[in-house]
This record gives structure tokens, sequence and C-alpha cells, in this order.
């Protein structure tokens, strides 16, 4: 697409598609250079803080939000496939700069080029047809919106503008779909009976909307729910928007 | 102040999830809350609704950063009125004042509309110690009365008892036929209740509100058993905390437009209910004194804390905890204290200690379903976080909610992801150690399927496997790929 060939943007993958989920990280480049986009991905990276900041440890957040700010400061524009790493960098960054000027507006200047995958594509790429990635999918989708994604950046409306587009791809409806799945980080491990008992509802949901994949915008979302799926020996299969956009994956 | 058993959270919320009873009261009831709720929202629109949000809040905000003005001026107007406003520290304070009433004006019978207050200073108790007869007269205030138990909701008390409950409860407490037809019920404790309100020397009421300019407190109920308890009696006494106070008249409207609405989901409660100071010479009835205790215990340590201050703003809806996807599993009692769900996982640990209550900011997945509904605009999952922070690194090891490892852990962690070479060892490593338990099933840490870990042995994943399976680690991560295949400078 000509249309966005100027554009240059730097891939935050976050920690979890990197070490568990890098096919999803692949969709990721492979959806944006077919939109046009020079994708950049600076090495260094590694994780956005935000497990040990959601569990107190500011500190510990702030030496790795640091190195964040330090990556990407050049870039055009920061593209995260997590609606939770990329609320890390566009809010809580700025919580966590927020004693010190200098480093609060290095925080500001990230935050307004940060973008969550979705809302890449359809507010700054301008994608309103899924076809333009290429994307076909024989099937039934069902959308889970993730809570940061959904709450903490104000993203409802952008990935199920593009399911919605994908030829061939039939939506159904989630009951209880905006409800957390439990997954929360550590409250995960910290109270494993609360966590286990909202994935269980939220499973049961997801197999009472008939729909043969649930697709999402954060694989640690989907680690929990794809857990507890496999788990019932349920043949649902569990992807990332990026996946389902890119015709190369399976 | 009554028992605490916020420490208990894990034990007690491990109970509460197993018991399916409670479970279905809770869907039920929070269910229709919402619902109702939502219709309200949708009858004047969501913009017009975030507007009333807006303006309630800055209300909020301007009173609580003028919290000494108001509270003058309250005073003034509340003894204009011919009432007399008292300040209480702490529940001790707050108790004795209501007892000296009691012993000074030979009050014998007490009737109570709800006060989540008085639960919290537990004045019940110091009442009956006085050999007082104390009733409560919220129909569910009166269920947990009877039950010897504690509201589990900040609106609808006695939300974890189904009809069957109730009506066993009546029959073993009152000597009546078990019967479980809802008005019947209601009916039984209307008859008992009315003699009370009529035989009662002292009416004690909460407040949802007190306005400043005029003194006046306003209740808000569904049963008309406060304006019976503020009216009937020869003493009403106002007992709240001393956050409700608002400015004016004016003000009142925007709560009571929000309140009801985010609370039951109704336009407005069936009854409003003012009372400015005791009876006036031309009055037909009312009581001959009034009295307003305004209660800190607590509280000040919350303004004094700008990251804690706006959870002075709540209005006790309810709302938050019919949205809380932890609390629709847990219910009430298992936060161990008065304050239950998202905004009682703030104030309680701020009322009794945060040493106590420190496990309480943990339990929630930050997923800021509370924050969206409450018509106030509190950022409960911001002051969860702070509450963490506050006990994740504190010096005082009495505030540390988690064990030393944890801590360790988190600083490994920060130190690993801070070196791009060092987690790069730390992912072969694991690679090597998954292969290693394939081949050697006498070493087995894990048990997996090469695709999933089913069974974690080792702590903290263990809990995760317990009840879902984790994937194992790739052959490759996203920037091995990335160098091998992705990079431009490789195409
Ligand atoms: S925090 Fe907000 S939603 Fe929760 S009870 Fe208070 S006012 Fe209602």
């Amino acid at each position: 697409m000509t249309a966005n060939a100027k554009i240059t943007a730097d891939l935050f993958i976050t920690c979890v598609v990197d070490q568990l989920y890098p096919d999803v990280g692949v969709s990721v480049v492979r959806v944006l250079r077919r939109l046009g986009v020079t994708v950049g991905f600076p090495t260094d990276q590694t994780c956005c803080g935000q497990p040990v900041y959601n569990t107190g440890y500011s500190q510990q957040a702030r030496t790795l939000a640091k190195r964040v700010l330090e990556q990407f400061k050049d870039s055009e524009y920061v593209v995260v496939p997590s609606g939770s790493c990329a609320a890390t960098i566009r809010v809580f960054y700025l919580e966590i700069f927020d004693d010190d000027t200098e480093l609060l507006a290095e925080a500001k200047a990230l935050a307004a080029k940060t973008y969550e995958f979705s809302e890449f594509l359809v507010n700054v790429l301008k994608v309103d047809d899924a076809a333009d990635c290429g994307a076909g999918h024989e099937g039934t989708v069902t959308y889970h919106p993730s809570c940061h994604l959904l709450r903490e950046l104000g993203v409802k409306s952008e990935p199920q503008k593009l399911l919605q587009s994908v030829p061939g791809l039939e939506q159904k409806e989630l009951e209880g779909a905006e409800i957390c799945c439990g997954f929360g980080g550590t409250f995960s491990v910290k109270f494993p009976h609360i966590s286990e008992g909202m994935v269980t509802d939220k499973v049961a949901n997801i197999q009472a909307s008939g729909a043969d994949t649930l697709v999402s915008c954060d694989m640690s979302c989907l680690m929990n729910i794809g857990g507890a799926l496999n788990r019932q020996e349920s043949a649902i299969k569990v992807r990332h928007l990026a996946q389902i956009l890119d015709p190369e994956s399976e | 102040m009554p028992e605490i058993k916020t420490q208990d959270f894990t034990a007690a919320s491990t109970a509460a999830i197993l018991d399916p009873k409670l479970r279905r009261a809770l869907d039920r009831v929070a269910e229709g809350f919402h619902v109702a709720r939502l219709d309200r929202i949708e009858e004047v629109t969501q913009d017009v609704w975030d507007g009333w949000k807006d303006q309630a809040r800055e209300i909020k905000v301007h009173t609580i950063e003028n919290l000494d003005y108001y509270l003058e001026l309250l005073d003034k107007n509340v003894t204009a009125a011919g009432g007399q406003l008292h300040f209480a520290k702490d529940a001790d304070e707050a108790n004795e004042i209501v007892a000296h009433i009691v012993r000074t004006r030979n009050i014998k019978i007490v009737t109570k509309s709800k006060s989540m207050v008085s639960e919290e200073l537990g004045l019940n108790p110091v009442l009956e110690a006085l050999g007082v007869e104390v009733w409560e007269t919220d129909l569910g205030e009166y269920i947990i009365q009877l039950a010897e138990e504690t509201p589990s909701h900040l609106v609808a008390p006695a939300l974890h008892k189904s009809k069957e409950d109730v009506a066993a409860l009546f029959t073993e407490k009152l000597g009546i036929p078990y019967d479980e037809d809802i008005y019947h019920m209601a009916a039984t404790a209307r008859t008992i209740l009315r003699d009370k309100f009529m035989e009662a020397d002292l009416g004690i009421s909460g407040a949802n509100f007190v306005v400043a300019e005029t003194g006046t407190l306003v209740i808000i109920t569904n049963e008309g058993n406060g304006r019976l308890c503020t009216s009937a009696p020869r003493v009403h006494i106002g007992i709240t905390g001393m956050e409700k106070v608002i400015p004016s008249m004016q003000d009142l409207s925007a709560f009571l437009r929000l309140l009801p609405r985010s609370a039951t989901g109704q336009r407005i409660t069936s009854y409003v209910s003012m009372t400015t100071g005791p009876r006036r010479s031309d009055d037909e009835d009312g009581p001959e004194e009034f009295h307003l205790i305004l209660v800190d215990n607590g509280r000040s340590k919350m303004l004094a804390d700008p990251a804690l201050r706006e959870a002075l703003y709540c209005i006790r809806c309810g709302a938050c905890l019919n949205i809380c996807p932890v609390y629709s599993r847990i219910g009430g009692h298992a936060y161990g204290w008065v304050y239950p769900g998202p905004i009682g996982a703030v104030v309680s640990p701020m009322l009794v200690g945060l040493p106590k209550a420190k496990e309480l900011p943990q339990a929630s997945s930050l997923c800021g379903a509370c924050r969206e509904v409450c018509p106030v605009n509190i950022d409960i999952p911001k002051m969860l976080l702070d509450l963490r922070k506050k006990t994740a690194e504190s010096p005082d090891s009495s505030l540390r909610s988690a064990p030393e490892i944890e801590r360790v852990l988190a600083r490994l962690y920060a130190k690993l992801m801070s070196s791009p070479k060092l987690l790069k060892m730390g992912v072969k490593f694991g690679r090597f150690a998954q292969k290693l338990e394939r081949m050697t099933p006498v070493f087995s840490p894990l048990t997996t399927d090469g695709k999933w870990i089913r069974n974690a042995h080792i702590p903290i994943l263990s809990r995760w496997t317990k009840s879902r399976d984790l994937p194992t680690l790739p052959k490759q991560t996203f920037h091995e790929l990335w160098e091998k295949e992705l990079s431009p400078d490789d195409s």
C-alpha cells in the first residue's frame, strides 16, 4: 500500500510474545509490511515493566521503563501487539515518572506515538477493510476485549471493525465479553482460586458463543483463557488479531 | 469497632468461592442492579450521564479540598436549627457520645435505620451493653441482625441470604410457621417494627449526605423506615462520616440523580428524607433533640494522602461491587470488615490499618470495571496500585504484604529484563530444562506433553497449573526469528 510507504513503525513486541508466542510477532510484522509500513525492531528491548509495576515494585518498574524510553526515543511510531503493555507505556509510565520533569517529558513524547496494534491499523493507517492486508478467515470467531485495551486505552470499536471486514469470517457474540478473564498478572498466582473462578466463567461464555476461534489483542489474556480451554480439552482455538489478519498464519 | 477479619482474606474467599448458594445470590442481585443501572443510563444517554458524573465529582473535589470550611458552616447551621453537632475522632469517642445521650436521656428502646458508619463503629453491642433494646429497621439490616451477621453489601446488606434462608431464620428466631413468600415475610417484619417505631425513645440514622448551607441530614431509602426513625422517637441521632458533607441543596440534586440510578437502577428511591434540627414549636411532631455525629475514625489519614484522598468522594452506591468480577465471586464477608468490594479494598486498609488488611489491595485483577461504573469517577485501580506500592517495598516489615521471596523475585526479574544477554541465557536454560524433563522422567518438575505444561511442581507455577495449562517455551523467541528471517537486513 503506497499510502503508508512513508510510515516507519518500531515494534515493542512484549516479553510474552517474544518468549511464548513468537508467531504472533511474525504475523504483526507481515501485516504491517503488507500495509506498506517499514517495520523496525530495536533488539535490546525486553519487558515494559508491567508485571513488577502492578505488583507494587515501582523502583524495578522504573528501571525497565527507562530502558523503553531510551530504546524508542527516535521512533516515529511504536506499535505494541498488547493492549496491556501499550497501556503501561501510555498510562502507567506517566505515573512512574511523575516526580521527574525530564523523564516525564520523555514519557509523554513516547506515549504520544505509541499505539496498540489494532488502533494503529484503524486510526493511523486508516485501514477500514481487513482485505487490505490480504486477510481471509473461514470460520466463526468471537472477540474478548481485554480490560486494559478497553478501559485504559479506550480501544473498543477498532478490533471489531477489523474483524467485521475479514472476508469469510463470521462473528459470534460473546456474553459477558467485557468481564475480566481473571488474568491480572501476578493476581492469577496470588489468588489462583479467584482467578480460576473468573476464567471458568469466561470459558463457559466462549463455549456458549458457538465460535471455533477466540480472538483478542492481548496474549497474556489468551494464555490464561487458552490454558483453561486446553485443560478442558476444548477444540476452540485462541488467536491474536494479527494472526487473523495475516493470510500466511495458520 | 467490630471484629477485624481482613487478615483471613485468602481462607475466607476460598471458602466463599466454593459456596454455590452464595454465588447464585450474588449473581441474581448484582446482575439485577447492574442491568437496571444500564437501563437508566441509556434512558438519559451516556453523554448526559458522563456530564452528571463530572459535575458530582467536581462538587466532591471542591468540598473535600475545603472540608474544614464546610464542616464549620455545617456546625453553624445545625446549631442554628436547634441541633447539636458532635465530632468524634474515633469509634470509641463516637460510641461514647451516643452512650452519654442514652444514659442522660433515660433511653430504653432504639430504632435504627441503615447506617454503614454505625456498623463501622460497632455501635449495636455498645448499646446492648447499656441494657438498651436495639432494633434495626431496614429489612435487610433486620434480617442480618436476627441472624447475628454483618452486612455483605453496601446497599443490600442481606444480599447473601436467599428467601429460603430468611424464612428459616424467621421460623427459628420469631417462632412463626415457615413461609417463604416474600410479601408475607416483609409484612411480618413490618408488623413487628411498626410497634417498635412507636415505642422507641431514640432513633439512630445514618446519612447519605449532610448539607452545610442548611444543616440538613439527607437519607434515601425505599422502605420509609428512615423517616420513621428520624421523626417518631423523642431523640434523633444521625451518625455519618465527616466526608458526607456537601455545600448546598443545589449540589444535593446532582447526587440525587446519580445515587439511586447507580445503586439499584431506580430513577429515585421511594423516600428521600430530609431532617433539619429537632421539631420546631409549630411542628406537630418530630424529635425534641437532634444530634449529628461526624466521625473521623481514620478518614483524616485518607484526606492527608493525596493518592488516596479520592476514596472520600465515595457515595456508597455499591455499583463497583455489583460490577466487580472478584466481589461477584466471593461476596462481601470474605473482605473481612464492614466495607467490601473494590472500594472496601481501599477504605478498609485505611480504616483498620494497612498491616491488618494488606492483602485486600492485592485481590484485584485491576480490570478497571469499578472505575468505569463509579458515579463520581473514583480511580479505584489507581488507589489499589498505590496501596500495593506502599506494601511491597515498605521498610516496615509489618506493612509488607508478600513473603520475602517476592521481593527477591521482583529484583531478579528487573535484573534479568535489564539485560538482553542474560535474558537470552535464561530462555536457553529454560528450553534445556524443558528438554531434560522430557528425556528423564525422573527429574520432573514439570509434566508436559511437549506443547503444554500440564502440571508444574514448582512454587508459583503450580498455582497456575492447578486449573490451567501453560504453554511451553517455543523453539525460538521472536528476537531469534527477527534476526534469522524477519530483519530487513536479511531480505
Ligand atoms: S467507589 Fe464509586 S461505585 Fe463504589 S460505592 Fe463508592 S461511589 Fe459507588
